[in-house]
């Protein structure tokens, strides 16, 4: 049983409760909803977690900022050919802290995410982003980026206006900034798409969200030749949170309720805010030369691999 | 985490079996688009060839002006001058961050029929007596695959062109991320690409030939940070692979979408090059960016 199916047996529940009138019975139900919540959501499968991670009421970027900033204005365009509507950039106040945020953001319905491409941005995205990514290292400001794609977007448009382009600059001129950088990881972490605003001092992931180099269905697909094996390419992909703060390649992980961050929201904004905040304060510390070279560092790091010394192999001349 | 090092520290001592070539100038088993044989069929244009002439005209088809992909070691041999390359940062071998059954038996495989360290090699040059840092990648080692070794091995040629204060030449020819590898072949993306910015920097020549394919990790990374970007003829350079967009938007892609000559027209690509005039024109624009002492 996947955890969607769980969460349908505890929503059958929790509409039990909602027709009964007797409180004795009320809390019975609430104490066994709970513990079921308890015995059943807390040890969940990859696959478990890619599906929370695209969940149709998982808490979009929009939420997020509304939550976490007493004020937010929302700057457009990329000032050389349109306005991309998968990725919302502008300047925030988050207790005090003025910051440039920069998010992918999902719709809750067809219509909405018709409007923001399914959270699949364009080069002028992209370019969107570094534009005010630059701004905000002209103004000092920290940058708080909330990656949730499940990819950079693969069509015509796209390719004609250069979407590697687009994403190589990114990492390029991202890996540079001289300000605190914060990548917050809050759904589906897709590839380039996703790397793309996640060149960061510090990479935050929700403890249900997912970051990859391609779905696991693309990876049962091109590995395996079969998607229905989308599950078991999870597992082998090493894609939850966990695995990649083992790995290093995240710093922190934000818990969610149990269930999943849709579960509570309240609760999951609150940690987001509260990890943003602790992040931005350890990076005050540094310089901005300190912060570059800092990030340079991290990612020049990443990589499993051995080298031979030849000269000590046997018979290699 | 200290679990997590012991495994690739076992690892490691159990690869030392492994041996591996250090020559790269060995003729090697693996099977190239040039068709083998004495006089034999064009894959593009089906007009025979003779194929020692094919091969002796820079791996071009003389009917067709098909520019076969090359390996590494042709296209250095086509691009340097005779006896200047020295091939530098050899010996790397993947360690499986994964753990995916049969990985390392196949780049063992790979290693062994290409004879090349990975899909991507470099060192020291002269091209037409200036001397540069050139790195090739070889689309025959697994498709050209970024993973751990290719982007330490371009980020270590970056670092080597800055301690030397040499400009730096990269063929690229890739068919993207190496799957095998996971988050890990993401993370070179960023990795090559801070490399790519501390050239810049020094204000130190970068210039990227774009061969056929390039597409995925690699075009999103170093292959598009040049200072020059140049490209062959009739090259397959995209992101996303021309049939995950046939799939995305349904329909057929138009005739010569993603070739060089569309990105040039775009404004992506300075100049389509034929492999004929590669050399010179890589060795103009060294000379043009000579620094006088
Ligand atoms: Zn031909």
């Amino acid at each position: 049983m996947d955890i969607l199916a769980k969460e349908r047996k505890v929503r059958e529940l929790e509409g039990k409760i909602a027709e009964l009138d007797n409180e004795e019975l009320v809390k019975k139900l609430e104490v066994e909803i709970k513990r079921y919540k308890e015995e059943t959501m807390t040890n969940l499968t990859a696959w478990d977690r890619v599906l929370l991670a695209r969940h149709q009421l998982r808490p979009t970027s929009l939420e997020f900022i509304n939550y976490m900033c007493d004020d937010f204005i929302e700057l457009h365009g990329d000032r050389l050919f349109r306005d991309d509507k998968s990725i919302i950039a502008g300047i925030g106040n988050i207790r005090g802290n003025v910051v440039t945020i920069i998010a992918q953001q999902k719709g809750k319905s067809l219509e909405e995410n018709l409007e923001r491409n399914f959270s699949m941005p364009h080069p002028e995205g992209y370019r969107k982003a570094l534009r005010l990514m630059k701004q905000a290292e002209k103004f000092k400001r920290p940058i708080i980026t909330l990656i949730d794609t499940p990819g950079a977007y693969p069509g015509l448009g796209a390719e004609e206006r250069g979407q590697g382009e687009a994403i190589a600059r990114n990492l390029f001129e991202m890996s540079a900034l001289t300000v605190p950088v914060i990548a917050v990881i809050i759904g589906e972490g897709g590839s380039g798409g996703a790397l793309a605003l996640g060149v960061a001092n510090t990479v935050l992931m929700l403890e249900n969200s997912i970051y990859s180099i391609l779905s696991p269905e693309g990876y049962a697909t091109i590995l395996w030749k079969d998607a229905t094996l989308a599950s078991e390419a999870a597992e082998a992909m090493k894609l939850t949170s966990n695995d990649l703060e083992e790995y290093g390649v995240i710093d922190r992980i934000i818990k969610e309720p149990l269930g999943g961050a849709h579960f509570n929201k309240e609760e999951t904004f609150r940690n987001t805010k509260q990890a943003i905040l602790e992040e931005l304060h350890n990076l005050k510390r540094f310089t901005g030369i300190e912060l570059r070279e800092k990030r340079i560092k991290k990612y020049r790091g990443f990589g499993f691999f051995q080298r031979f010394n030849y000269d000590n192999l046997k018979g290699v001349k | 985490m200290n679990d997590l090092i012991k495994a690739f520290e076992n690892r490691k001592s159990s690869k030392n079996k492994f041996k591996i070539q250090r020559k790269i100038s060995k003729a090697s088993s693996v099977k190239t688009d040039v068709p083998k044989g004495l006089y034999e069929q064009c894959p593009n244009c089906k007009e025979t060839v003779n194929v020692k002439a094919t091969i002796e005209n820079n791996f071009i088809c003389k009917s067709c002006n098909e520019h076969f992909r090359v390996r590494a070691v042709d296209r250095i041999k086509i691009t340097v001058d005779l006896g200047t390359f020295v091939e530098k940062g050899h010996g790397y071998i993947t360690l499986n961050p994964l753990f995916q059954d049969g990985y390392e038996e196949k780049i063992i495989a790979y290693k062994e029929k290409t004879n090349l360290d990975e899909a991507y090699i470099y060192g020291y040059c002269e091209i037409n007596g200036m001397p540069t840092v050139i790195g090739v990648m070889d689309s025959y080692f697994l498709m050209g695959s970024m993973g751990s070794v290719v982007g330490e091995k371009v980020t270590k040629s970056f670092e080597y062109a800055l301690y030397k204060k040499l400009p730096i030449i990269i063929f690229t020819a890739s068919g993207g991320a190496r799957m095998q590898e996971g988050i890990f072949s993401l993370m070179q993306m960023a990795k090559t690409s801070a490399a790519a910015w501390k050239i810049a920097e020094q204000k130190q020549l970068y210039i990227t030939v774009l061969t056929n394919p390039t597409t995925g990790g690699v075009t999103a990374s170093f292959a598009t940070l040049g200072d020059i970007i140049l490209a062959e003829p009739n090259a397959l350079i995209g992101f996303a692979g021309p049939r995950v967009i046939e799939q995305t938007i349904n329909q057929k892609l138009p005739e010569g979408f993603q070739k060089s000559e569309f990105l040039e027209k775009k404004g992506f690509v300075d100049k389509v090059v034929h492999r004929d005039d590669m050399k010179d024109t890589l060795g103009k624009l060294l000379l043009f960016h000579r620094r006088y002492q």
